[in-house]
């Protein structure tokens, strides 16, 4: 498993570069060009299971959702970050992405530190260190757990 | 108790008593606005769609904006594809190719009708908020649920008060009022929160209230909202939209708030947003000098007939920088066949400028004014992102109309206050 560390206002330009925007949409299309023209390692080395750490504002400006489907599809299993922009945000829920906000796991997390998440508690585990981070409302819940908003868009219609 | 512009038109439209910050609320849209990215949107939910069917043919807004006319077989096909859709499905709000920019399209159609909830898979979607709109940007899954459904959740936002005092000097615009306070909140300083503007809101034109409205995003509000006064009402009766359609909503006095901000405009300077981030602002002096090869005048920030008015009363009798390739991207096609009227294309084209057809133009980097590596664009977009305009090894500089206009004159960034 990898961690991948970056900063504050990482914006949807570094996650996915806009000129790509209206030509690719499946992941095999959005993968090689995740945070390509901020760090070209990432679409080579992601791996099922990796965990991101970020500072403020994570996923600030365009609505696209390349970076929120890209990241999801790549196998990671959080995004944790101090805080997230809110297109960005909701963007992750209705892919099924776990977005994390710990300001505290940010910024206890030292490189070679082990990463683990409790999420039935709440918790996550960085070196020694445990901390909690607050829970989504259920209805928002019942989106990302089935997978995304159009998982359960489609269970829902079928009960109509 | 005393209600913010967000607690009442959500609660309005939830038909609840009340509502409060953080509370989640389910409301049906009264439009959803979608561009070129309708054709993946659709492509999510064919099987879908042939099966439930489009949930209301007045539901979307489709304005085909963002790489017009296709620069390949790719963007062609998205295109067509929607065409198609629209066709299928007798969508009853579609603009195609050139008929400009859809904020603009949107605005000038009379679709964002105060006191209505307006999403849109666009972060710039905020610009209604200029018109009494409750209006966000969503992304491309959360519209394409929304095709199916006509109804989502909405966490009602906690609110930010920001009070406008006295007037703009010459030389210094709306840009230069939105870009000084993203650089004081900073790409974060509004995350999820409803930016109210009071005060002297009657001396901002209307187009400025879109320009401020437009750039709310950039320090990550939700929504940004003006009141309906006597502006915007001639404003909506100049475009059709007849009183008895709307209804506004505006914040009691006494309302809670997140953090209150005043600025005075007459004490405001021309300003730009330095690379590779909005909230990079410094002061036009700060800068002066400071040699560009191409101006941006357009998008849906400062695409308008004033924007374009203000640049060729600036450049009227001088020629464009042989240094600097200037753009012109009217923002509609009513903006270019006025500005046409008025003699301002033909100023500007006389001066050296390229006009091209109205539409997002390089903004978001797909075509028409990539810049190359190491080289240095002065826009009157609304980001400056690196690889922005389709080269992370460019720059890009924000300004209002006034700077770029300035600018492009003399092939460096320049005050536009120093322009005789």
């Amino acid at each position: 498993m990898n961690i991948w560390r970056y900063g504050d206002d990482i914006n949807t330009d570094m996650l996915f570069p806009g000129k790509y925007t209206y030509t690719c949409s499946t992941l095999n299309e959005i993968k090689p060009h995740l945070f390509e023209d901020l760090d070209p390692e990432f679409a080579a080395g992601v791996q099922t299971g990796d965990i991101i750490f970020a500072g403020k504002n994570f996923g600030c400006g365009s609505s696209r959702e390349q970076p929120a489907l890209g990241l999801r599809g790549a196998g990671i299993e959080a995004v944790i970050a101090i805080s997230f922009a809110r297109i960005f945000y909701r963007a992750a829920i209705n892919q099924g992405l776990l977005l994390i906000e710990c300001p505290d796991a940010v910024m206890a997390y030292q490189p070679e530190d082990n990463v683990t998440l409790q999420l039935e508690a709440g918790t996550i585990s960085v070196g020694n260190q445990k901390f909690s981070f607050p829970t989504l409302p259920d209805e928002i819940l019942a989106i990302r757990d089935a997978g995304g908003l159009l998982e359960y868009t489609r269970e829902k219609l079928k009960l109509r | 108790m005393p209600r913010t512009f967000a607690e009442k038109i959500l609660a309005h439209h939830a038909e609840l008593e009340h509502v409060v910050p953080g509370q989640i609320v389910t409301v049906k849209p009264a439009h959803l606005m979608m561009h070129d990215n309708a054709a993946a949107i659709i492509g999510k939910i064919n099987d879908d769609l042939a099966r439930y069917g489009l949930i209301d043919s007045k539901l979307p807004i489709i304005v085909l904006d963002h790489v017009v006319p296709a620069v390949d077989e790719k963007t062609a096909t998205n295109h067509q594809k929607i065409r198609a859709f629209v066709k299928k499905y007798k969508v009853r709000h579609f603009f195609d190719a050139g008929v400009g920019i859809c904020h603009q399209v949107v605005m000038e159609q009379g679709l964002a009708l105060p006191g209505t909830i307006v999403l849109g898979s666009d972060s710039h979607t905020c610009t209604y908020g200029a018109l009494g709109v409750f209006a966000t940007g969503i992304d491309r899954t959360e519209a394409a649920a929304l095709l199916l459904t006509g109804e989502t959740w909405l966490k009602v936002p906690q609110s930010i008060h920001i009070t406008l005092k006295n007037k703009f000097q010459p030389g210094v615009t709306a840009k230069d009022l939105i870009l000084t306070i993203i650089g004081d909140l900073r790409a974060d300083g509004a995350n999820y929160c409803s930016v109210e503007f009071h005060g002297d809101i009657h001396v901002l034109p209307i187009e400025d209230r879109f320009t401020i409205a437009n750039m709310a995003i950039e320090m990550g509000a939700k929504n940004a909202a003006f009141p309906i006064d006597i502006l915007a009402e001639k404003y909506l009766a100049s475009i059709g939209v007849r009183k008895e359609q709307y209804s506004t909503f505006w914040a009691d006095n006494g309302a809670t708030y997140q953090q209150h901000l005043e600025y005075d405009l007459a004490s405001l300077t021309p300003v730009v947003a330095k690379p590779h981030t909005v909230d990079n602002v410094a002061p036009v002096k700060a800068v002066a000098g400071t040699e560009i090869d191409q101006c941006v005048l357009g998008t849906c920030t400062n695409g308008r007939l004033s924007d374009i008015q203000l640049a060729a009363k600036i450049i009227a009798g001088k020629t464009v920088s042989p240094h600097v390739r200037l753009l012109v991207i009217p923002a509609s096609r009513a903006v270019l066949n006025a500005a046409m009227q008025a003699g301002y294309i033909q100023t500007l084209s006389e001066a050296g400028a390229m006009i091209l057809p109205p539409g997002c133009g390089p903004c978001l980097g797909a075509h028409m004014g990539i810049l190359a590596p190491g080289e240095r664009c002065l826009s009157t977009s609304n980001r400056n992102f690196r690889g922005r305009m389709g080269c992370k090894d460019a720059e890009i500089y924000l300004a209002s109309p006034a700077t770029v206009a300035a600018s492009a004159i003399t092939g460096k960034i320049t005050d536009p206050r120093s322009v005789k």
